[in-house]
C-alpha cells in the first residue's frame, strides 16, 4: 500500500484548540463535569478567547453556563457543586480577576478537604488565562502562580505545548483536588503536534524535555520553548543543556529537579513571573538544601521584573525575562568559579 | 412580617422546643467549660437565637445541605450533628467531626447535609449556590439552607450571591439571623437598609422578615421557604430578626450594647415563652420537659466524656488530606 499520497504533514493543534479539545472530551465522558464562566456558552461568543466554542450548543447551555462577571460567586458555585458530587470547570477570563476570588480559593477550595479532616473534598479545575506582551497592561498580565502555590492544598499547572495542555488539563477535571491551570495569552495560536488520543499527563511530575549533561534549565510555560531554541543553538557550540518542564508548578516534582542536577551540577531556573519570592526561589531553595556540596556554581534565576507590568511596549519589552539572559545565565554558571567537575 | 395566624400543633411546637432545648443546653455547657477552664476553644454563642434555627430545621431533610458560618452550633445541632463529634472536634481529639483539624469554626458532617462551616463572613453563600446547583441539574430535591448574620449582608459575596441564585432560580434558602449587632458595630451603623431581606427586591427575589423568636412565625415563614425553593420556584432571602446575649465572641464584655437595649431583648428571650406555649398546649407536661432535659444532658455528659477521654490526633494526621493521594507538596 502506496503512503506517498496520503503522507499529510503530522497533525498539529494549537494551544486554543487543545483547551477546547479537553473540555470536550471532559464534558463527553463525564455527566459531572460543568463549566462556569463570563461569556463561555456560544450565545455571548463561546468565550472571550473562544476557548468553549460550541461546546454550549454539543452539551446545552446548562452544562456550559454563561455566568454573571462575578468571579467570587463563579468560584464559590464551582466549589459547592464540587462538595456536592460535581466536577466544575470555572473559566476566569483572566489570571488577575482570579484575586477577586481569592477568599474562595484560598479559604475553601484549597483546604476544605483538610479542615473536613477529609471528610469533603472539592475537585474544581479552575482555568485562567495571562502572561506579558500583549499590551495589556498592569491588569491583565500578571503571572501569579506563586501566591498559589504558597497555598497548601491546591494544584497549580501550566503547561508548555498544546498536547501537554490537554493532558494536564484533563488530569486537572479528573483529579480529586482544586487545581489552577493557567493559560499563556500570547502563545495562544501557537501550535504544536496533536496528543494521542485519551491522552493524560500525570500531576505533580516534571517532564525532561531535552535531556543533556553540562547545565540544567528548570522552567515551565512559555520560557520553555525559548529554552529549546537556545539549548539547540548552544548544542553547535557543544554546550549540553537538559531542560526541566515542571509542568506543575505545585505539588513540585523536587525529585525530578534534583536529579537533573545532580547529574549537570548547574542550575538555571526561568520564569515569566517577577523574580522577587518567585517559584524560582523556591526551586532554587530546595536545589541547594539537598546539593550544596556538588553544585559547580551558583543558581541562578531569570525572570522578568520586580515591577508592575507596564503598557508601552519598550517598558513591557523591559519587564519581560529575556531569552538572551537565558543564554546568558547558563554560560555564566559554565564559567563559574565553583568546584569543577 | 408574615402573619400567620394558624397555630402550630403541639407536637411540631415539641419538636422545635426539644431542638431548641438541645441548643440551649449544648451553649450553657460549652460556656461552662470555657469559664471554668476545662476546655479551650474560639468559641461564638448562638445563645437568644435558637427557636429560629429550630424552627427551620424541623422542615429538613437529613439530605438537605446546610452551609453555616463560625456562629453556628445551633444550626449545627438543629441539622443533627451528634454530640460526641461535636464535643470532641472542640477538644481537638481525632475522634471529632472532622479529626481535630478543623475545630469549632469548621464543623463538616455530610452525613447529616452539614457542608461547610466557614470562619469568613459571607462565605457560605456563593457556596450554597453551588451546591444547590448541583440539586438542580440532578433533579435531586434537595434545598441547600445558607445561615449567616446580618454582618453578612454589606459583603459582595451576599450581592453577587442573591444575583445568581435569583437568575438561576436555584433550591436555596438564605437565611439571615439578623441579631442586632455585626461583631461590636450595631446594624443600624453598618447597613443602609431597615430590614435585610428589603435587599432581596434588588435580585428580583422574595424577600421575607420574621420575628426569628417567634417560634409560630419562624415555622410557618420557613415552611414558605422551604417548599418554595423544593418545588423549583428559586430561592428566598429569610430574615429572622432576633438578639444575641453573649456578645460576639466568648468573654466579649458587649459595652457597646446600650443596657436598655440590653434588658429589652433579654426580656424577649425566646426560650422560656417557647416552653411556656408548650405547657399551655399540652404538647408536653413539666415532667415529660424534665425527662427530655435529663435525656438532652446525659447526652451532653456523655459527649463530654467522650470527648475528653479520646485521643488527639497522631501527629502523622498534620501531612494527611492536604491532597487526595495523602502527601504534601
Amino acid at each position: 500500500m502506496s503512503t506517498t499520497a496520503t503522507a499529510a504533514a503530522p497533525a498539529t493543534i494549537s494551544f486554543t484548540d487543545s483547551y477546547r479539545l479537553a473540555l470536550d472530551e471532559a464534558l463527553a465522558t463525564d455527566p459531572t463535569v460543568l463549566l462556569l464562566g463570563e461569556d463561555i456558552a456560544d450565545e455571548e461568543g463561546g468565550g472571550v478567547f473562544k476557548v468553549t466554542k460550541g461546546l454550549s450548543t454539543k452539551y446545552g447551555k446548562h452544562r456550559v453556563r454563561t455566568t454573571p462577571i462575578a468571579e467570587e460567586a463563579i468560584v464559590g458555585a464551582a466549589v459547592g457543586a464540587a462538595l456536592a458530587g460535581m466536577r466544575p470547570v470555572a473559566e476566569i477570563m483572566l489570571m488577575n480577576f482570579v484575586t477577586v476570588a481569592m477568599d474562595q480559593i484560598v479559604n475553601h477550595a484549597a483546604k476544605l478537604r483538610f479542615m473536613s479532616g477529609g471528610q469533603t473534598h472539592v475537585p474544581i479545575t479552575i482555568r485562567t488565562r495571562t502572561g506579558a506582551g500583549g499590551g495589556t497592561g498592569g491588569q491583565h498580565s500578571d503571572m501569579l502562580e506563586a501566591w498559589f502555590a504558597h497555598v497548601a492544598g491546591m494544584k497549580v499547572v501550566i503547561p508548555s505545548s498544546p498536547a501537554d495542555a490537554v493532558g494536564l488539563m484533563l488530569s486537572c477535571i479528573f483529579d480529586d483536588d482544586p487545581c489552577l491551570f493557567i493559560e499563556d495569552s500570547m502563545t495562544r495560536a501557537q501550535t504544536g503536534p496533536m496528543p494521542p488520543p485519551n491522552h493524560r499527563l500525570p500531576l505533580g511530575k516534571a517532564n525532561i524535555v531535552r535531556s543533556g549533561t553540562d547545565v540544567s534549565v528548570i522552567s515551565y510555560g512559555r520560557p520553555i520553548r525559548d529554552s529549546l531554541a537556545i539549548a539547540e543553538r548552544l548544542a553547535g557550540e557543544g554546550i549540553s543543556v537538559e531542560i526541566v518542564d515542571l509542568r506543575t508548578i505545585s505539588p513540585l516534582d523536587t525529585e525530578t529537579v534534583l536529579k537533573s542536577v545532580a547529574k549537570t551540577r548547574r542550575a538555571v531556573v526561568v520564569h515569566e513571573a517577577p523574580r522577587s519570592f518567585g517559584v524560582g526561589a523556591e526551586v532554587a531553595a530546595r536545589i541547594q538544601e539537598h546539593l550544596y556540596g556538588d553544585l559547580a556554581a551558583p543558581v541562578l534565576r531569570i525572570a522578568s521584573r520586580d515591577v508592575p507590568v507596564p503598557f508601552a511596549k519598550v517598558l513591557e519589552q523591559e519587564f519581560l525575562y529575556k531569552p538572551s539572559a537565558i543564554e546568558g545565565a547558563i554560560r555564566q554558571t559554565l564559567n563559574a568559579k565553583g568546584r569543577r567537575g | 412580617m408574615t402573619s400567620p395566624t394558624e397555630p402550630l400543633a403541639p407536637q411540631v411546637l415539641l419538636a422545635i422546643y426539644r431542638k431548641a432545648l438541645l441548643i440551649q443546653l449544648v451553649d450553657e455547657r460549652m460556656r461552662s467549660l470555657l469559664s471554668s477552664g476545662r476546655m479551650a476553644a474560639v468559641y461564638y454563642s448562638p445563645r437568644g437565637q435558637e427557636i429560629l434555627a429550630a424552627a427551620m430545621a424541623v422542615h429538613l431533610q437529613p439530605t438537605d445541605y446546610l452551609v453555616t458560618t463560625y456562629r453556628g452550633v445551633h444550626d449545627q445541632l438543629a441539622k443533627g450533628i451528634p454530640l460526641r463529634l461535636l464535643f470532641a472536634e472542640y477538644y481537638g481529639k481525632a475522634a471529632g467531626a472532622c479529626k481535630g483539624k478543623g475545630g469549632p469554626m469548621h464543623i463538616t458532617y455530610p452525613a447529616g447535609g452539614i457542608m461547610v462551616t466557614t470562619g469568613v463572613v459571607g462565605a457560605g453563600m456563593p457556596i450554597a449556590n453551588g451546591l444547590a446547583l448541583a440539586s438542580q441539574l440532578r433533579g435531586d430535591g434537595r434545598v441547600t439552607l445558607c445561615n449567616f448574620g446580618d454582618g453578612a449582608s454589606n459583603i459582595g459575596a451576599f450581592h453577587e450571591s442573591l444575583n445568581m441564585a435569583s437568575l438561576w432560580q436555584l433550591p436555596v434558602i438564605f437565611l439571615c439571623q439578623n441579631n442586632g449587632y455585626g461583631e461590636c458595630t450595631k446594624y443600624e451603623k453598618a447597613t443602609s437598609v431597615a430590614h435585610v431581606a428589603e435587599r432581596a427586591a434588588s435580585y428580583d427575589m422574595r424577600g421575607v422578615t420574621v420575628d426569628g423568636n417567634d417560634p409560630q412565625a419562624m415555622w410557618h415563614a420557613a415552611r414558605e421557604a422551604v417548599e418554595y425553593a423544593r418545588a423549583g420556584n428559586g430561592p428566598t432571602l429569610l430574615e429572622a430578626k432576633t438578639f444575641r446575649f453573649m456578645g460576639h465572641y466568648f468573654g466579649d464584655p458587649g459595652a457597646y450594647i446600650p443596657k436598655e437595649e440590653y434588658a429589652a431583648a433579654l426580656a424577649r428571650d425566646p426560650m422560656p415563652p417557647c416552653r411556656a406555649a408548650v405547657l399551655r398546649t399540652q404538647a408536653a407536661t413539666e415532667a415529660q420537659l424534665a425527662q427530655i432535659q435529663q435525656e438532652i444532658v446525659a447526652d451532653i455528659d456523655d459527649a463530654f466524656k467522650f470527648a475528653t477521654e479520646s485521643s488527639p490526633p497522631e501527629l502523622s494526621e498534620i501531612d494527611r488530606d492536604i491532597y487526595a493521594e495523602g502527601v504534601s507538596a
